[in-house]
This record gives structure tokens, sequence and C-alpha cells, in this order.
């Protein structure tokens, strides 16, 4: 595990492989994607070259978020890789589908300049603080996951997620390894 | 020009109780006039989303057909949908533009591009291997069997006129009764 001091506060690395077996056992059938530099080398990457969970490069993040409501109705789950700056252009697809149809649309966000250690709401980025906020004001449920123990948070979401049909953001802090 | 009633029964004839169907918004008015079914897929969420719902269900359910009855200010706003649709390649997805010009459903104001813009042109473009387009009902009525039998996924662009004015209750597109409704009859089938 990769230990690295920002901020002040000693934050452990994050294990994209780790993030992948969550996923797979999460029982996610499709992750579609538009690229995000976080996530990009150990995350995206990786997921793009496996055959299940089968990968779907979309060009923009609110169809991914239709192709989630889609797939949802027909008992498979999908999962949409973006960075933030695709959930804040997909808000009212978001808005539509996932909070006020009620739908288990699954989000892995990768937050695009966020400081490793910083909580979202204290970055020195404005795209950052306000993500946390604005997923509050439209009651979606999100987790940080920062380093490697919070991986352990996956799944759980997901399962909640459809087991609840509400949408689900997981918020990636660092870039994984 | 066609009608669009007519083009939209024309495509009804050939649609079995196994096939899901996702009118959006004028056609979806119409389409409830025409063929009322419990796998009519007609919540989606945001103007322009419908085809991408398409893919998600194609994707899904690959034993079963998807037929999107989109529209052209729908397409506009969702334009990427072509090419990620061309690119997952769902051989079971197949995506009908009404093409009349106008954002209908919000006040009938000319799309841009109006005229000029190539819908069928687009989808080949974006990697579709099968485009049509049609501004002849007969023509339509003849061949759209023989379309709905091809590999998708499947373009076709349909150059129509609005059947007259309608009866828009948007509770029967978006009310959550729509979606159990659907989702008790795809899991059932």
């Amino acid at each position: 595990m990769s230990v690295s001091e920002v901020a002040g506060r000693t934050v452990a690395g994050l294990s994209g492989q780790s993030i992948i077996r969550e996923i797979m056992a999460s029982g996610i059938q499709f992750v579609i994607s538009v690229p995000d530099i976080t996530t990009s080398e150990g995350l995206l990457r990786p997921l793009a070259k496996l055959t299940d969970p089968r990968f779907i490069r979309v060009c923009k993040e609110d169809e991914g978020v239709g192709i989630c409501a889609g797939l949802s109705f027909t008992g498979k789950r999908g999962l949409l890789l973006i960075q933030q700056t695709g959930l804040l252009d997909s808000i009212n697809a978001i808005r539509g589908n996932a909070v006020e149809y009620n739908l288990p649309i699954c989000m892995m966000v990768g937050l695009l300049q966020k400081e490793a250690g910083v909580p979202p709401r204290q970055s020195k980025s404005y795209g950052v603080r306000i993500v946390e906020p604005i997923l509050d004001a439209m009651g979606i449920v999100y987790q940080n996951i920062e380093e490697d123990p919070d991986v352990a948070k996956i799944r759980p979401a997901i399962d909640k997620a459809f087991a609840d049909s509400k949408p689900v953001v997981l918020l990636i802090g660092q870039t994984p390894k | 020009m066609m009608d669009r009633k007519k083009t939209l029964a024309a495509i009804a004839r050939h649609v079995t109780d196994a096939d899901i169907v996702l009118p959006v918004y004028s056609s979806a008015f119409d389409w409830l006039d025409i063929r009322p079914n419990p796998l009519n897929y007609l919540s989606h969420g945001a103007m322009g989303l419908a085809s991408s719902h398409a893919l998600g269900l194609a994707l899904g359910r690959p034993d079963r057909r998807v037929i999107v009855l989109d529209g052209d200010g729908s397409l506009l706003m969702n334009l990427g949908t072509l090419v990620s649709t061309a690119e997952a390649a769902p051989k079971n997805l197949f995506h009908f533009v009404c093409e009349n010009g106008t954002y209908e459903a919000n006040g009938g104001h000319p799309i841009p591009g109006r005229g000029s813009v190539s819908f069928a042109g687009m989808a080949r473009s974006a990697g579709y291997k099968s485009v049509h387009e049609f501004s002849d009902l007969k023509n339509f009525e003849q061949q759209v069997g023989a379309i709905l039998a091809e590999q998708g996924p499947v373009f076709t662009c349909l150059k129509i006129v609005s059947s007259g004015a309608q009866e828009r209750d948007y509770s029967r597109l978006h009310g959550p009764h729509v979606r159990k409704t659907f989702r008790d009859a795809l899991a059932a089938s």
C-alpha cells in the first residue's frame, strides 16, 4: 500500500485493481464511460480490456445515464465511469432519470484536480468543492473513495442503490494505481 | 412528406408483442392512440435520451427488438448517440427519426439546420451500416417490414408532417405507473 503526505494528512494509496474487483463483485455487467484523467490509467484502461463487464464507450456522459436507465429495466447492472465535469454536465439527465424516476443509476466519478487527502469540500478547486453540495441538494447518496480502506464501501453502495432503486455516486478522490 | 399517424401505423403493423417500442414526445402521443401496449417504454427522463435508453434496453435484452421512434429535435440534442450506438452495434436496435423540422412539443419552433441537415447522412457517417430515408408513405409501407427484419443497428429517417392537434397529458409518459407497467411486462415476458 503506497502512502503519501498531502495537506497535513497521511493518506494510503488507492488500488485500481481493488476497485475493479469490487465492481465485479457488485454484479456490474456493463461499464459505460467517457474518459476521466483521474481514473484513466489505474481503472479505465484495465476495465476497457475486459469483456465482462462489457465496456461501452459513449460520447457524452448523459448518454450513459440513459443507457444505465434502460439497462436497469432489464435487470442488468450498469456503472457509469466519468469525471465530475461530466457529472455536472449531466445534471438534468440525472435529475430526470435517476432522481425523479427513482432509478438505480450508479456513477463512479473521478474528481479532477482534487488534492489527495483533502476532503472535496475543502479542495482549492471550485469544480471539486461544489460536487458534494450539489449532490446534497439533489438528494443523491454518495461515498468518498479516497484510499484503499474506502474500497469496501463500493459493493454495499451499489447493492443498496439497486435494492432501493435510487442513484448513488462514488467519488474517486485520488488517482488509483 | 408523410402523415405521422399513418407512418407510425405502418410501423405498428409490423411490431409484435415481444417488441419494445420507445416513442418520443409527439410521436408518443400518436403511438399511444395507435398501439397502446405495456411494452411501450415512454419515460426517457430528459429530452434527447430515448435512443440512449434504447441502447441500454437493447444491450440488456438482446432477445428483443428495440424500436425507437425519435424526433429530429430530440436527436439533435444527443447526436453522439449515433456514434455510440454504431460502435456498440446492437443487432436488435432500430432507430426511426420522425423529421418535421420543428421542436413540435416546445411550441413548433424550427430546429437548427431545418431543411439542410441530413439525419440519414449523419447516421451513415457515424457508422451505421444500414440507413434509410423515406418521404413517400406508399414506399415506406412497402419496405418497413423488411427494414425491421434487418440486422441492427438500423437507422431510418422519416420525413413527416404532424397529423394535427394532440391532447398532451404528460402523465401518460412520465407517471410512475408507466414505468411500473413496463417493468412488470418485461419481467413477465
